[in-house]
């Protein structure tokens, strides 16, 4: 049984990043989690640490990018994702280093991961924050985080407990520009044999190769509707897509039609996204559309119908035929 | 299979109101529905229990009016419902609420399968499922577009994640979380709502349970919500751009130049 532990908060100390590493590769969430880290840190006055937990991790010294400490734990059994595997090493980690705050990603591995920590260690977690702040006065974490479908934001304090842990949505916070002249402290760990109790095994991986780009990563995403009318219509998203270099999302109603996977749908029961550019072609904008997107930078919508939701909360509101205004904006783009 | 899928009792509408004092959201005000991940996650239960025998219960933590998406669920086809309400339990985060439903599975026995939604849409936080697996130390799947049984302690898993997909074989007991694309939920037959209207639900409280009363509700939550604002509002009025295709291709693009996007 888990039980609370009376803390002295101020034996806690620095700022963690868990990196988000797939097979070797870190990924790109990581450098802005360090991004944020480093703000904290400087704010805290402490160090941020990046904990780095994969098999034949290439380039694990971040310091270039924030980091003061890198602890790595390169092993073959954490080359593929183990939930239980990585939540034990790390609350053992944490208990031998006691960080003072911790920054994980929101992607779907980390989402899994992190609770189970939060639980083992008895600490407050605030999923998918959006804005982090530190309260001088105490070191609270202020963690902010949409709500409601992104119609509350709420900010959250774990005043009581130590480390404050934060999950963290992806291209929401800023990488530090690259310094080449940062150093840090490489420190190994390994497995414990303990953290090995209760695992399960990944048997084989898959990766989607309809989309070069996943929403989570994309800056832009290219949406298509009932509007788009069929597997046509979404090849001239993807066309469109692949142009500027971003993703293809959905609604409900063209992947309930089969047109595209639901791993593209964007909303309440399909994925939350906060790009820079959010393109929807031939969607209507019902509430449970918008809450998954209305967070987006910039939206372009463009519709037959001027008067749908979409049209009226979009940045951009485009009247007309999709499959008329998309081939001349794939032209254009090929002009410049 | 003994399956228990949690479910969860959410707002109909986004329409959240505040409570300004305790800064909760206000869950009487608007109509309450049962949160659309579980349904997935009851379809899958219901479909288990068909193919391998055994039993289904839905559970859930919430206020005495929860019982209906109990109910609701038994017209599904899922066997009981335990309907876990007190007031020491209000107030809970994700980690004293998935203790306290870790604490009521424990109190049902023999349970080989958890199953939860992906997340529920109020709070959307997904963190849930992975904590009652933490409580109950046991294996965890999330994601989940397919479940299949392989023996008699396994089951083989296909996880989602933002690149495609992993098959995953979980020792049981376990706890898994499923998506959208998993099945296709069936409607209630009139059987079902017989049986719904029929059907004993008992509530426990935390004696009933074994909890420790310093780690439920408000009290035992590390969290605190301490501020509660609407975003700000989408601060350019809509640009509007009509007319010939190429004129609005050519519009847009001027539109991007202006933001300095291209
Ligand atoms: C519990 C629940 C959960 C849901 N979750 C989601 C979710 O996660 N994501 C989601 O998207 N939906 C979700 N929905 C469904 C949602 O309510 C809408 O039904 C859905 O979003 C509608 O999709 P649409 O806008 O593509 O279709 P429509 O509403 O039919 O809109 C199609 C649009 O295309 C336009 N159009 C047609 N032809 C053209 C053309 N040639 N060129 C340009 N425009 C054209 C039309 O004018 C129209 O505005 C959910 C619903 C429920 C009840
Ligand atoms: N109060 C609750 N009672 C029962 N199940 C819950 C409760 N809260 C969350 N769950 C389950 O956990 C899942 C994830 O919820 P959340 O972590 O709140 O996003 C839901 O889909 C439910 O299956």
């Amino acid at each position: 049984m888990i039980t609370r532990n009376d803390i002295e908060k101020s034996n806690f100390k620095n700022v963690w990043v868990i990196a988000e590493v797939d097979r070797g590769i870190i990924q790109p969430v990581t450098l802005e989690l360090l991004g944020s880290a480093r703000t904290l840190a400087n704010k805290r006055n402490c160090e941020v640490w990046v904990i780095l937990l994969g098999h034949s991790i290439q380039h694990p010294e971040l310091y270039a990018y924030g980091a003061d400490v890198c602890v790595v734990i390169d092993d073959i059994r954490l080359n593929h994702f183990i939930d239980e595997l990585e939540a034990n090493v790390l609350t053992r980690l944490i208990k031998k280093y006691q960080p003072e705050i911790i920054l994980c990603g929101a992607t779907s591995r980390g989402r899994a991961l992190i609770p189970r920590v939060a639980v083992l260690t008895y600490c407050g977690l605030t999923a998918d924050c959006t804005q982090l702040d530190i309260d001088p006065d105490n070191g609270d974490l202020l963690q902010t985080r949409p709500a409601f479908g992104g119609n509350i934001l709420a900010t959250i304090r774990s005043s009581d407990h130590r480390p404050q842990i934060a999950s963290v949505r992806p291209r929401v916070m800023k990488a530090m520009t690259l310094n080449p002249d940062r150093d840090g402290i490489l420190i190994m760990e390994s497995i414990d044999p303990r953290d090995e109790i209760n695992n399960k095994k990944v048997v084989e991986v898959f990766h989607d190769t309809q989309s070069a780009i996943n929403l989570a990563d994309a800056e832009i995403i290219i949406a298509g509707g009932r509007g788009a009318h069929g597997k046509a219509g979404f090849e001239l998203l993807r066309q469109l897509a692949q142009k500027v270099g971003g993703a293809v999302g959905a609604s409900r109603a063209a992947v309930d039609s089969g047109w595209i996977p639901y791993t593209h749908q964007v909303g309440q029961t399909g994925q939350t996204v906060q790009t820079k550019i959010y393109i929807a072609c031939g969607i209507s904008g019902q509430i449970q559309h918008l809450v998954g997107m209305q967070s987006c930078d910039l939206i372009i919508a463009i519709d037959k119908n001027p008067d749908t939701p979409m049209m009226q909360m979009a940045d951009i509101a485009i009247t007309g035929d999709m499959f008329e205004i998309l081939p001349e904006l794939i032209n254009e783009i090929n002009q410049r | 299979m003994k399956i228990v899928v949690c479910i969860k009792q959410v707002p109909a509408s986004n329409d959240a109101k505040i409570d300004p004092q305790t800064k909760r959201i206000i869950r009487d005000a608007v109509k309450s529905i049962l949160n659309p991940f579980d349904n997935y996650a009851l379809e899958e239960g219901v479909r288990l229990k068909e193919k391998f025998g055994g039993e289904v219960i839905a559970l859930t933590m919430g206020p005495l009016s929860a019982e209906a998406i109990l109910r609701e669920a038994i017209a599904l086809g899922v066997d009981s419902g335990i309907l876990l309400s007190d007031r020491t339990f209000g107030g809970s985060d994700t980690w004293a609420t998935s203790y306290v439903l870790s604490k009521a599975i424990e109190k049902i026995g023999n349970v080989d399968l958890v199953i939860c939604g992906k997340q529920a849409v109020d709070g959307d936080t997904a963190q849930v499922g992975p904590g009652i697996a933490a409580h109950l130390n046991w294996q965890q799947a999330t994601y989940l577009m397919e479940i299949r049984r392989t023996d008699e302690r396994k089951i083989l898993t296909k996880r989602l994640h933002e690149n495609g997909y992993d098959l995953c074989e979980v020792t049981l007991p376990a706890v898994v979380t499923v998506v959208k694309g998993i099945n296709t939920p069936r409607v209630p037959t009139l059987k079902g709502r017989l049986a719904s209207l029929k059907s004993d639900i008992p509530i426990w409280t935390p004696v009933d349970i074994d909890a420790n009363i310093v780690q439920l509700g408000l009290n035992g939550s590390p969290t605190r919500v301490v501020k509660t604002e609407p975003p700000a509002p989408r601060s350019s009025a809509t640009v509007k751009i009509k007319g010939s295709p190429e004129h609005c291709a050519q519009e847009l693009i001027h539109q991007l130049r202006l933001r300095s996007i291209l």
